[in-house]
């Protein structure tokens, strides 16, 4: 789709305006996903909405479960079954999902989950975003797995995230998270889509144990809660084969990090203070950026990594800012996880301050932290439900750097 | 060994982890029996949960999916929409069932989906070492009620009739070959079919409910105890009511009436499109 | 009738010698993979083929089979199936 590109954006589709939801479950539909199983929570909603009418038109199946549990394990025997599928929820239902993540992680379903974040904790601040769950996401079910998760932060993202997460399950054969946020998704922008379907190859390369096929196909599958040889025979009693498996299945994400890790960076070469920052809070900071830099036109958008599109800007004049003696760089991380270490050392690693600003008290900042140790790695947290303002992020870089 | 279990379960992992005689083998030639009789090997695919009874299927050379506790139902449910045109066997017991997985249970009844329900009752907790069921009978000593269970049980037949459940059967280990019967039937019916074996757990509540660890005596019990159901009659006190309780096509099946809502909408659209063209 | 118990399968639990409606199994000194002592088909001439113990042995030790013609009979039903 993207080779024949047309459009003056490098990307041949429909522009249209639409929220993040929709975008959401619109990437949904073209990424061939054709069952979802949900229960509406705020702020997800609308995709459950949407996806009620858009999976009866693409001939697909939509259920409405009696709760997040029976959503999570529906959409894992609908993947056996044979049909790519999905979920979304919010904080309080990704909570209840995390039995089911395991199993997914173990048996190596691919399936795809959104998670709209809310503000927590328990019923917490179902109108207002955060990003708190940002390491529920990673270790929220119990054992040793691994997982994939996507930031989004904007529509457009929230579009192509959401195939890229089919895509990558599907290569995978794991269960990938598309963590969103309030703010993403219910904010509208401009947003290309595609019409059909792509064509996403159903993964047999990476599997590790369990080279099972779909059900019903004559391959008497077994699929297995319990850690279990290729042939789905348990082997939990057993320490040597146990171990050989918990590595294996954390092996299969961590040792293809490149393949996945989807990392940008904006005027990176010669800052020497930078901002990592994913999901809705890479907004504001890069129009601090952007503030820094003196840059008033519009991003240019082009075709990228992974097909996906990215935003170029123009180098800005970087006189009538106040803020203009800094030299600030953002890194955006997209790839929340697995961790892209190597990837954010490479472009970082030679800042003298690193800031990280978050809606939560302050989580992914450690994971900075520990993958930076030459620079001084600030926290930036803002708990509440409310963005960081552009100013509001330079006064403290400010602050903190003439200090 | 036995030339049809042969044909059926992976011997290779065998033998299977019941205790000497656990009810759940008995199960197992009964399902393994109806699946041969309709010849759908392919066809069928078994769910179950966590817990004894949910091991069952984890031997039969077939597809099988053996999921987390109380869940089987809502992953069948996936399976099943996905592919209507399939058949699904859940196996389940009564800590799964109708303990952590009673929601799901609720509603799978309610929408009257198209899968065949086995659920295994022993009354106890058998896996994690004998511990209170819902299923447990009022005053029973179990692991987790030393001074005898204070709280009512439920009845599983009855229980997922009066949620909607459009078949529903009870028997006993001591009737194999009704069950069997059963089996057959209620993955043949179009609609929620329940079916309750009661089973013996000669390890875990042989001895407090039967007063032997015997399961020859539990099951010549069981063969004493149970009374076929008539309908309008009240049972016997202490009886178990065996026999199939509801059979009746009342209602509609949940994939059927999905697949032609989904017929509808999609005509429509493509009538509005014509009329778009013109 | 033909009755075998399987030594590897068997378990030992005694529910074919309750359920046989002719009392055809009886507790042998012989001994099981699992060291209990097994059943064994002391009366098989009483056997009526009901094969009730095939249905109730829980680890499918047991088989029953019409002795002489039978296993010819049975291959060339599953060859015909087989086809």
């Amino acid at each position: 789709m993207e080779a024949n590109a047309t459009s003056s954006k490098g990307r041949s589709g429909r522009k249209s305006i639409m929220q993040g939801n929709e975008a959401c479950a619109k990437g949904a539909v073209y990424a061939g996903c054709r069952f979802f199983a949900g229960y509406p929570i705020t702020p997800s909603t609308e995709i459950i909405e949407l996806l009620s009418e858009e999976m009866m038109n693409a001939g697909g199946v939509f259920i409405q479960m009696e709760d997040e549990i029976a959503s999570a394990c529906a959409i894992c025997g609908a993947r056996w079954g044979g049909k790519k599928a999905m979920t979304a929820t919010s904080g309080p239902g990704f909570t209840l999902m995390q039995e089911t993540i395991g199993f997914a992680a173990v048996t190596e379903t691919p399936v795809v989950i959104v998670n709209v974040q809310r503000g927590g904790p328990s019923t917490g601040q179902p109108t207002m975003s955060s990003q708190q769950d940002i390491y529920q996401v990673r270790y929220g079910s119990h054992g040793d797995y691994e997982i994939i998760a996507l930031a989004p932060s904007s529509v457009q993202e929230m579009y192509d995230f959401t195939v890229r997460a089919f895509e990558l399950s599907e290569k995978f054969r794991t269960p990938v998270v598309v963590l969103a946020d309030e703010v993403v998704g219910h904010m509208r922008e401009k947003v290309i889509v595609y019409e059909g379907e792509k064509q996403i190859r159903a993964g047999h390369r990476s599997y590790v144990v369990s080279p099972q096929e779909d059900f019903y196909t004559g391959g008497n599958s077994m699929v297995e809660g319990q850690l279990h040889d290729e042939y789905g025979r348990r082997i939990g009693h057993l320490a040597q084969e146990s171990g050989q498996f918990i590595r294996s299945i954390n092996r299969k994400i961590t040792d293809h990090i490149d393949e996945i890790a989807d990392v940008d960076s904006f005027f990176m070469e010669d800052a020497d203070v930078a901002i990592v920052a994913y999901g809705s809070v890479a907004r504001p900071a890069t129009s601090a950026v952007r503030l820094v830099k003196g840059i008033k036109e519009e991003a240019e958008e082009k075709v990228g990594r992974f097909g996906l599109i990215k935003k170029v800007f123009s180098r800005g004049k970087g006189t009538e800012s106040p803020y203009s003696h800094l030299k600030l760089g953002l890194v955006k991380v997209n790839s929340v996880w697995p961790f892209p270490e190597a990837e954010i050392r490479r472009l970082a690693g030679h800042c003298k301050y690193v800031f990280v600003p978050e809606m939560n008290i302050g989580k992914y900042y450690r994971e900075i932290e520990r993958c930076l140790p030459e620079c001084r790695v600030v926290s930036l947290p803002k708990v509440g439900g409310e963005l960081h303002k552009p100013k509001e992020l330079l006064a403290e870089i400010e602050r903190v750097v003439t200090a | 060994m036995n030339r049809l279990m042969e044909r059926y379960l992976k011997t290779d992992a065998l033998p299977t982890l019941f205790c000497p005689g656990c009810g759940n083998g008995i199960v197992q030639n009964a399902a393994i029996a109806a699946v041969d009789r309709l010849g759908m090997r392919q066809d069928i695919a078994c769910v179950s949960g966590i817990g004894c009874s949910s091991w069952i299927p984890c031997y039969f050379a077939m597809d099988v999916m053996h999921t987390t506790h109380g869940r089987a139902l809502a992953f069948a449910t996936g399976l099943k929409l996905a592919r209507p045109e399939k058949e699904v066997l859940v196996f389940t017991g009564d800590g799964d069932c109708m303990a952590i997985g009673g929601n799901h249970l609720l509603h799978a009844c309610r929408r009257n989906i198209d899968m065949c329900v086995i659920m295994v009752n022993n009354y106890i907790y058998g896996m994690t070492g004998g511990q209170k069921s819902p299923a447990t009978p009022y005053g029973l000593t179990t692991k987790t009620s030393p001074w005898g269970s204070y709280d009512e049980p439920l009845q599983g037949a009855e229980l997922a009739m009066d949620l909607g459940a459009t078949y529903a059967a009870r028997w006993t280990t001591a009737h194999p070959a009704q069950l069997s019967k059963s089996i057959e039937a209620g993955i043949k019916h179009k609609g929620f079919a329940f079916i309750e074996v009661i089973s013996q757990c000669p390890t875990q509540s042989g001895k407090e409910l039967y007063g032997t660890r015997d399961a020859a005596k539990i099951v010549q019990y069981f063969k004493e105890n149970s009374w076929s159901y008539k309908h309008g009659v009240k049972p016997p006190e202490g009886k178990i009511v065996v026999g199939v309780l509801r059979h009746d096509n009342d209602k509609g099946e949940f994939t059927e009436k999905m697949l032609e809502k989904q017929k509808a909408v999609q005509s429509s659209r493509s009538r509005k499109k014509g009329g778009e063209g013109q | 009738m033909k009755i075998s118990v399987d030594n590897v399968r068997c378990k030992g639990c005694g529910i074919c010698i309750g359920v046989c409606p002719k009392k055809v199994f009886e507790r042998s000194k012989k001994r099981n993979s699992y060291g209990s002592p097994m059943p064994e088909p002391a009366r098989a001439g009483e056997c009526i083929g009901c094969r009730l113990c095939e249905q109730m042995c829980p680890d499918a030790a047991i088989n029953v089979e019409e002795e002489a013609r039978a296993p010819e009979r049975k291959q060339k039903k599953q060859d015909a199936e087989e086809e």
